[in-house]
Order: structure tokens, then C-alpha cells, then sequence
């Protein structure tokens, strides 16, 4: 594995985020309000929630790409005003520029100007990393769609930026390489530690993932009193690489998928 | 006879129906995909398979023309047809006729189509300006366009201006309509997609709209071309004194049936050739830049 040249490339600065009183109408629909969250610099914070409630939403304002009705994100002190070079996203769907290969689908996610070597170099690396080394003179078409989540994620990871927003990055990939990926997105953090926040539906990749999850709920119309959109936070203790069969996030895993709706017919341990 | 018994077993090769034996054909699914001499020899054969038909139909015409089925001032003979070709030739005017059309399609074609690629990027690119002049430019296209040939004249004269600038009107709309359609069209999330890692303005533009709109494009610039040889007809047939459409009228006027027979040939080569020109662009292109 490459690691080791990624660990002598300078790595930006984990950048901190912090989000005060957000909230984000479309039209006469709320989709987003109140939302307060403070993300250390170096944090992985997994947004989870049932389909709608606005997780792609936040993470888009996190990015820049929509601006709130209220409230203010700043990142590293610096408040987010339009599309922000600090943060770079990886979209709900792979958006993909179907003309270019693979290679020079990933160079997009480099900084804007000159290229020189060391970009190229960064490049080949990530092909390495997110496995698609053999397939990268193939176009996007002749791919399939777990591939394509990991161009996107190449992508994304090109620039080295100090917060990193993944939008269901691991959604079409198989169970097998979804547990890679997770891997290497950990070794990556380690080697390279952006703040990265991540959308997911699954729980159990929340739990191996964050430092924290925080479970966005759908606002009720009628509990007008309490227009929250994050219904609880949770702090998964321990340090990764955690034990993905750990009984101690048992716990926390019932308290998600009962946060999500699901009955787990969890029994508590005592 | 071994034919029907392929046809039989591929219905979907027709292509390679009618002159190869059984064995070849079996190879021939792979050619398609691989290797350049095969490729090429394909090619070959679809050259072949394609001149069938002119074949079949000229030696039908000389038959029925031979046959005093029809009079021979309403149906001239291949060989006739062929030989009012030398006779201008030699004469030294058929170079002429050709030269004068083709000059006034292409530059007609190049004008055209460059306004329309230019005015298309600024109405799909700009929803402000597209709402100012679309629906005017819109209300020009629905004039059907052989309306302007008398006010082009007035203006320009009688010279090659108006004919040219008839040819470019021809030119223009398809271009124009096509285009300006296909940027407006451009996948957004793409758009944002760029807009997110940096890009803006020209290098947007090169990143995704450009590139997203090359096969629209490119089949905008083949209908532009049909038009233009369309428009030059039209606007010879209306007075030119150099020309094929001028060809056509002054053989009728003369009763010359091999001339105009001559002529009508002359223009569908004449157009295929510059269709396949833009067809190899094309090939180019869409290899560079299709998906
Ligand atoms: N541009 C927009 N215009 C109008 N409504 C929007 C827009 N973008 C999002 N919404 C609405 O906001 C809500 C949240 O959308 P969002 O995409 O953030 O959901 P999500 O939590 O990411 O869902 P999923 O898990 O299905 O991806 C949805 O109800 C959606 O209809
Ligand atoms: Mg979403």
C-alpha cells in the first residue's frame, strides 16, 4: 500500500466546523432548523436519519453549494459564504464526467491551476488506494456503479482538504468492499486527518466509523413547539479500529435504529 | 445458395449477408470490435454492400431507357448523361458550375453555422439572455426561409452576397435551435458538480458544457450541411448566371434532359461527399469526446 508517500505529502489542516442555528426552507417546506453542531478539527461525525430529512442538505451547506435561510456554518473560524475551497464533497451520486477517464475524472477534484508531477503522482496513488488502478483508462460508462463511487471518492480526496463531506459515499458497493473502503477511509484519517462528515443509512457503519453520530430526525408539523432537526447525538466511545463485533455498541446500535424507527427487539444487558 | 441458409442463421449480421461464406461470417462478430485490418476489411465489405444498389439501379435505368419504354427526351441513357458530363467538361464549364456551388455552400455553411454556434452559447449559457432574444429569434426561424430570397436581393444585389447569405440563413437555425437547446439541457448536477471543485466561467465551459454539447453539436453541423446545399439550390434556381442550380434551370429551359439528369447527380455526390466529411469529423470527435 502507498500510505507511506501520502504520509511525506503535507496534509492541510483538519479544519473545525461549526454550524449555529441553521435552518434551511424551500418554500413553505422546512426541511432543516435549529441545528447546532460544533465538529472539532480531525472529528468524523456520521450524520444518520430516515430518507428526507435533509442529511444531503446539511452537507451541501457544510460545502457551500446552498445557503441558509438562517444561521451561520463557519469552517475554521471562517464563515462559509459560497462554494468554499476548505471543503470538498463527494455527491450523493457519482457525477461522473462521462467524456473523461477515469485518470482524468479524479484530476478534477485536484486544485484549480497548474499541475505539476507531485499531482499526477497524487493521482495514481488514490487510483491505488480506492483499488481502481487497472480500470483507470476506462471511461465512466464501462464501470460499474460501486467504481464509480470510488472515482468519486478519489475525487474528492485529491485536493487534501481540511473537511471532507461524503454523501452516502460507500451506498452501491457491495458488503465486502463497502467494509474495505471503511478501512481505508480510517487509514486515510489517520495518515491524513481531514474532518470528514458523512452521510450514511447504515448503522453499524456509523458506529465503526464516527466519533460521534448524530441522528437527524424528520420534523413533525404539529410539534411546533419543538422544530428540532437533530433529535440526539451520540458518542461512540472507544478508539478505531473498533471491533466491529463489539457488545459494547450494541447498545448504541438499538438507540439508533430506535431513533430510525426500527424495532431491534434489542434486549438490555442487565 | 449459401447465402439465404446465413441469413437464415444471423438475421442481425445482414451486413455481411451477401458475400461471405459461412465460416468468415462466424469470425466476422469479433472484427467488428477488435483488430484494424479486419476492421478495414469490413469497411471494404460495407463499400461493397453499399455500391450494390447505385449498380443495380443504373443498369435498371439503362435498361428501361434503351428499351423505347419510355422517349428519350424524358429519359436520357447512362452513357448520354455521361457524355453531356465530357461535353461540359471539355468545354470547360462544368469545373465552373461546380466550383462556384461549392464555394457558396461552404462559405454560406461556415458563416452560418459559426453565428449560430456563437448566438446558441449565448442563449443556452445565460438564462437573462435567452429570455431576450430567444423568443425573437424564434419568431425568425417560423418565417419559412426561402421568404427572405426578395428582400435579399433588394439589399444585396443580385451578385453572390444574397445567395451566400441565403445559404447562411439555411445554416444558421439548425445550429442555432440544436445547440442553444443542448446547453440549456447539460446535466445540472455535472454543472455543479464542476462549480463545486473550483471551476468557473471559460474553465466551466471546458470542464462540462462544451464537451456535454460535442454530439449535438456535430449532428447540428450535418443538417446544417444538408440545408446549405438545399439553400443554394433554392437560391440558384431564383437567378444565378454560374452554378448548378442555374444548371438546372437553363437545361430544362433547353430542353436538355441529359444536362439536368446530369446535374440532379452531381448534387447528391457532391453533398454525400461533404456529408462524409463532416461524418469523419465525426468519428474524431465522438472519440475524443462521446461518452
Ligand atoms: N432544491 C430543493 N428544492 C426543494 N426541495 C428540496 C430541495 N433539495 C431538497 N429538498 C427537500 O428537502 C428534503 C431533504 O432532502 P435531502 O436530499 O437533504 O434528504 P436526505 O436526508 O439526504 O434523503 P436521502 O437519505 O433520501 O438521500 C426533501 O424532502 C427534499 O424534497
Ligand atoms: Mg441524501
Amino acid at each position: 500500500m502507498s500510505s507511506s508517500s501520502l504520509r511525506r505529502s503535507t496534509a492541510a489542516d483538519a479544519l473545525s466546523v461549526s454550524i449555529r442555528d441553521l435552518s434551511r426552507s424551500f418554500g413553505e417546506r422546512r426541511v432543516l432548523s435549529g441545528i447546532d453542531l460544533e465538529i472539532t478539527a480531525g472529528e468524523i461525525v456520521v450524520l444518520i436519519g430516515p430518507s428526507g430529512c435533509g442529511k444531503s442538505t446539511l452537507l451541501r451547506h457544510i460545502g457551500g453549494l446552498d445557503s441558509p435561510t438562517g444561521g451561520t456554518i463557519d469552517i475554521g473560524g471562517a464563515p462559509v459564504t459560497g462554494l468554499d475551497a476548505r471543503s470538498a464533497i463527494a455527491f450523493q451520486e457519482p457525477r461522473l464526467l462521462p467524456w473523461r477517464s477515469i485518470t482524468r475524472n479524479v484530476e478534477v477534484g485536484l486544485p484549480r491551476g497548474k499541475r505539476n508531477r507531485d499531482d499526477r503522482d497524487r493521482v495514481i496513488e488514490l487510483l491505488d488506494l480506492v483499488k481502481l488502478s487497472a480500470s483507470a483508462h476506462l471511461r465512466p460508462r464501462e464501470i460499474s456503479g460501486g467504481m464509480a463511487q470510488r472515482v468519486s471518492l478519489a475525487r474528492a480526496l485529491a485536493r487534501r482538504p481540511g473537511v471532507l463531506l461524503l454523501d452516502e459515499p460507500f451506498g452501491a458497493l457491495d458488503a465486502l468492499t463497502r467494509l474495505a473502503m471503511q478501512d481505508l477511509l480510517l487509514e486515510l484519517h489517520a495518515v491524513e486527518p481531514a474532518t470528514i462528515v458523512i452521510v450514511t443509512h447504515d448503522v453499524d457503519e456509523a458506529l465503526y466509523l464516527a466519533d460521534r453520530v448524530i441522528l437527524l430526525g424528520a420534523i413533525v408539523p404539529e410539534d411546533s413547539s419543538e422544530l428540532l432537526s437533530i433529535r440526539s447525538t451520540v458518542t461512540v466511545p472507544g478508539v478505531r479500529p473498533r471491533d466491529r463485533g463489539s457488545g459494547d455498541l450494541a447498545e448504541l446500535r438499538a438507540e439508533l435504529l430506535e431513533g430510525l424507527g426500527v424495532p431491534t427487539h434489542h434486549l438490555s444487558s442487565q | 445458395m449459401s447465402t439465404v441458409r446465413i441469413r437464415a442463421v444471423s438475421p442481425s449480421n445482414e451486413l455481411h449477408v451477401l458475400e461471405r461464406p459461412v465460416v468468415d461470417n462466424v469470425e466476422a462478430v469479433p472484427a467488428a470490435i477488435s483488430g484494424s485490418p479486419r476492421r478495414r476489411r469490413r469497411w471494404g465489405r460495407a463499400t461493397v454492400l453499399g455500391a450494390v444498389i447505385p449498380i443495380v439501379l443504373i443498369v435498371l435505368w439503362q435498361t428501361i431507357a434503351t428499351s423505347g419504354l419510355v422517349a428519350s427526351y424524358r429519359l436520357p441513357t447512362p452513357l448520354s448523361v455521361w457524355a453531356a458530363g465530357v461535353d461540359l467538361y471539355e468545354r470547360g464549364v462544368l469545373y465552373q458550375h461546380v466550383a462556384i456551388s461549392t464555394q457558396r455552400v461552404l462559405v454560406g455553411f461556415a458563416v452560418g453555422s459559426v453565428v449560430g454556434l456563437v448566438l446558441a452559447a449565448i442563449v443556452g449559457l445565460s438564462t437573462r439572455v435567452s429570455e431576450l432574444f430567444a423568443p425573437t429569434l424564434g419568431a425568425l426561424r417560423a418565417v419559412p426561409s426561402l421568404a427572405w430570397v426578395p428582400l435579399l436581393g433588394l439589399y444585396l444585389g443580385y451578385g453572390e452576397d444574397p445567395k451566400v447569405a441565403l445559404i447562411a440563413i439555411g445554416a444558421f437555425f439548425p445550429v442555432y435551435t440544436t445547440v442553444a437547446s443542448a446547453l440549456r439541457h447539460v446535466d445540472a448536477h455535472l454543472v455543479e458538480l464542476g462549480r463545486s471543485y473550483g471551476y468557473s466561467g471559460p474553465a466551466l465551459l471546458s470542464l462540462v458544457q462544451l464537451p456535454a454539447v460535442v454530439p449535438a453539436v456535430i449532428s447540428s453541423l450535418r443538417l446544417a450541411l444538408a440545408q446549405a446545399w438545399l439553400f443554394l439550390v433554392a437560391g440558384e434556381l431564383l437567378g444565378a448566371s454560374l452554378g448548378l442550380g442555374y444548371l438546372l434551370v437553363d437545361s430544362q429551359q433547353n430542353g436538355r434532359i441529359d444536362r439536368l439528369f446530369l446535374t440532379i447527380i452531381l448534387l447528391g455526390l457532391l453533398g454525400k461527399i461533404t456529408d462524409t466529411a463532416v461524418g469523419v469529423l465525426e468519428r474524431f470527435l465522438l472519440k475524443r469526446w462521446g461518452s
